[in-house]
């Protein structure tokens, strides 16, 4: 009985502090009315879990303030998830060079990002399609976008005997979408392929079920080539999937995962997931009529056809040059004009002409594809505007 | 009941050692009845704000297609225009499917381990089983895509056809990644919650009730069915309540193997969607303000789903179980 009456005495006060920083205030105050009337005996707890209490707070302060400390400022920046391989390893080699730096860069997705960027909580954002007209009005202050990263995709399949290489055109690759070539065996396919023995299997459409700029890319491109698609499905991150046979993954590894299983899937995956997996994929025919697979060399080559990309003309799918993959985008950066910290803008800036510039060697080392010479030229020109 | 009613009847009997003692002990058990309110009126809190700013972020989406929203099959963000008629029947059929199937296995895992089992295997296969429930899910979608999938496409999905082919469930071209896989996974994911509480509450039954039993004449199969059961039916129903919610929420996993594709189709080969993946695909890239609103709509009609089914469990429960 005794150990009963002390063990409840000396979990008292620690059972008001509970309370008082809860949401019942009544009860709070009434407690504290017991504290005080309490004798000797239970005063001297009181203190004592008070001096606890804050021992353990300054603790945590110092705890929480030790960084902001040592460490100069740190760059926040969210969205595209697209960009994260690129960013995070580009990043680290920017604090690396300038200590008193860090970029803090949260892939929350596109969507996320515009939305962190509109809401002043970030310094930048980055969105793998760039921000409309609507959302432009919506973040009230001017607004500078410029292209950070360039990607490219490419057509996986599945067929059990066949390697990589079968030659697909856009006419192709859209009806196969769209449902209307359900077989692998089509004529249409055959004729493209004349040595390959291809097999009487139905073909599984693969897609991304998530919301991505992949998609947008992958859309984009269809759209493009095919007047059907474009009024059937039209473009966007996510979009209605006509074929039949049509089947979602979750991002890239999904996309690959259900390929890789599935005999008979066909799916677009992004270059650098499709060059580290050892995935067969499709050469395309570009506008010139050449058979090409996705590489670095001719993502850049259809990229360089469009030097005065901007935030409202961006597409550069189905470019005409001889070397030029059909398939392929850029991921954009968002910037204010005017930031509220000008000092902090200042830094932003520099950092943002280091990734479109300096940086851009590292894309490669994660095989996505370096902003050609002259892209690169024309986001610095838009830098230049930021104050 | 009031705090002071409950404090008064935790301050019973009072004990000798004067003023100061009962005084303190009052204290403590008028901090333990507030702590008591106060949790529970903090989750009320929690889940009326839930709701209101789920309808606050839906309201767009209600005004623009109405009730309509609930069975419209359309979802196209393309053209802006939304409906959650797949998403909740991928979502009721995968839960249904799976619950059914462990509630099966579960309940007899829990009598074997409770009832029959030597107690070191009892220990040990109990603990496998509870392991389950620390898998992460995202583990068990990864496991569901790469091992599971292959199986339901090349052996699971083709025996059913052949042996049960003439009902429609198990008709049409098979897919890996389909409402069955999800089902299955589900399976897997709630089955530990069910046998894990279901053998809990079978231990609790007192030796003498088995031994009363025993005595009779009953055999121990007639123990575990007529003694054992009958007195913990309600609590099994109870985890099984437990165990559809956390099937119905489910979002990772399911999303990982059910094909995410919006349609109804009557074949459980065929891939589907749940409400919780489509929110998990789609909440980041959605940028347009209707967009959005559909999906915290699809938030809100998951809540609402879950609270009718929880509603009919306990309806269940006391209808049928006095």
């Amino acid at each position: 009985m005794r150990l009963y009456h002390e063990r409840a005495r000396s979990r008292s006060p620690g059972c008001g502090v509970a309370s008082a920083t809860g949401a019942s205030q009544g009860l709070a105050a009434r407690q504290e009315d017991h504290l005080t009337q309490t004798e000797t005996g239970r005063r001297l707890t009181t203190p004592r879990a008070g001096a606890y209490i804050l021992r353990a707070g300054i603790f945590a302060c110092a705890v929480m303030m030790a960084p902001a400390a040592f460490a100069a400022t740190q760059i926040v920046g969210a969205g595209s998830t697209f960009d994260f391989p690129f960013f995070s390893k580009a990043f680290y080699a920017y604090t690396g060079k300038h200590p008193e730096v860090t970029v803090n860069y949260q892939s929350i997705g596109s969507g996320g990002g515009i939305q962190q960027f509109t809401a002043k909580t970030v310094d930048f954002g980055a969105s793998d399609v760039p921000m409309d007209a609507k959302e432009l009005t919506r973040a009230k202050d001017p607004v500078l976008q410029i292209p950070i990263a360039l990607g490219g995709e490419g057509i996986a399949y599945n067929l059990p005997g066949i390697g990589k290489g079968m030659h697909l055109t856009p006419d192709v690759v859209a009806d196969i979408y769209l449902g209307k070539i359900a077989k692998w065996n089509d004529p249409a396919i055959a004729k493209l392929n004349p040595g390959m023995k291809l097999p009487d299997t139905a073909i599984t459409v693969v897609h991304r079920s998530d919301g991505s700029g992949t998609t947008y890319i992958f859309t984009d491109y269809l759209s493009r080539v095919s007047a059907e698609w474009k009024t059937k499905v039209g473009t966007g991150k996510d979009v209605q999937w006509p074929a039949p046979s049509s089947i979602g993954g979750k991002g890239n590894e999904g996309v690959a995962g259900l390929v890789k299983q599935t005999p008979g899937s066909i799916g677009y995956v992004e270059l650098a997931y499709l060059l580290e997996n050892s995935i067969p994929y499709a050469q395309l025919q570009n506008k010139a009529g050449k058979y090409l697979y996705p590489t670095i060399d001719t993502v850049a080559a259809a990229a360089a056809t469009k030097p005065n990309v901007s935030s409202t003309d961006f597409s550069i799918v189905d470019a005409s040059c001889a070397e030029c993959y059909p398939i392929s985008g850029y991921s954009w950066v968002m910037l204010y004009q005017k930031p509220k910290d000008a000092a902090r803008g200042k830094l932003v800036k520099t950092i943002m002409t280091w990734l479109a510039t300096e940086a851009q060697p590292i894309a490669k080392t994660v095989d996505y594809v370096p902003l050609p010479a002259n892209v690169q030229k024309q986001a610095l020109q838009v830098l230049g505007e930021m104050q | 009941m009031t705090e002071q009613a409950v404090a008064s009847r935790l301050d019973r009997p009072s004990p000798p050692g004067g003023r100061s003692l009962r005084r303190a002990q009052r204290i403590a058990s008028q901090c333990f009845a507030a702590a008591l309110q106060s949790s529970c009126w903090l989750f009320m809190l929690v889940v009326g704000g839930l709701a209101a700013e789920l309808i606050w972020g839906a309201r767009l989406s209600i005004r623009t297609f109405g009730i309509g929203f609930l069975w419209s099959s359309q979802w196209n963000p393309v053209t802006q225009q939304f409906g959650a008629a797949p998403f909740i029947y991928g979502t009721l059929v995968t839960s249904v499917i799976a619950l059914a199937l462990a509630a099966v296995f579960g309940i007899l895992a829990a009598i074997y381990l409770a009832e029959f089992a030597p107690r070191r295997v009892g220990t040990y296969l109990g603990l496998l089983i509870e392991l389950l429930a620390a898998v992460p899910s995202i583990v068990y979608g990864l496991w569901g895509l790469f091992v599971l999938a292959p199986i339901v496409a090349n052996w699971i999905g083709p025996a059913l056809q052949k042996s049960l082919g003439f009902l429609p469930i198990f008709q049409g071209t098979i897919y890996g990644v389909n409402v069955l896989t999800a089902s299955f996974i589900l399976t897997l994911m709630i089955v530990p919650t069910i046998t894990a509480i279901t053998r809990d509450l079978i231990a609790a039954i007192p030796t003498r009730n088995r031994e009363a039993a025993l005595a009779l004449g009953a055999t121990r199969w007639e123990v575990a069915s007529q003694v054992v059961l009958p007195a913990v039916h309600r609590g099994i129903l109870g985890a099984c309540l437990l165990a559809f919610g956390r099937a119905l929420g489910e979002t990772i996993a399911t999303t990982m193997v059910i094909g995410n594709r919006p349609v109804i189709s009557a074949s459980l080969f065929a891939p589907g969607y749940t409400v919780a993946s489509v929110i998990a695909n789609e909440f980041t890239e959605a940028t347009s303000d209707l967009y959005l609103s559909a999906l915290i709509e699809l938030g809100l009609i998951l809540m609402v789903v879950s609270l009718i089914v929880i509603g009919l469990g306990r309806l269940m429960v006391r209808l049928f179980i006095r």
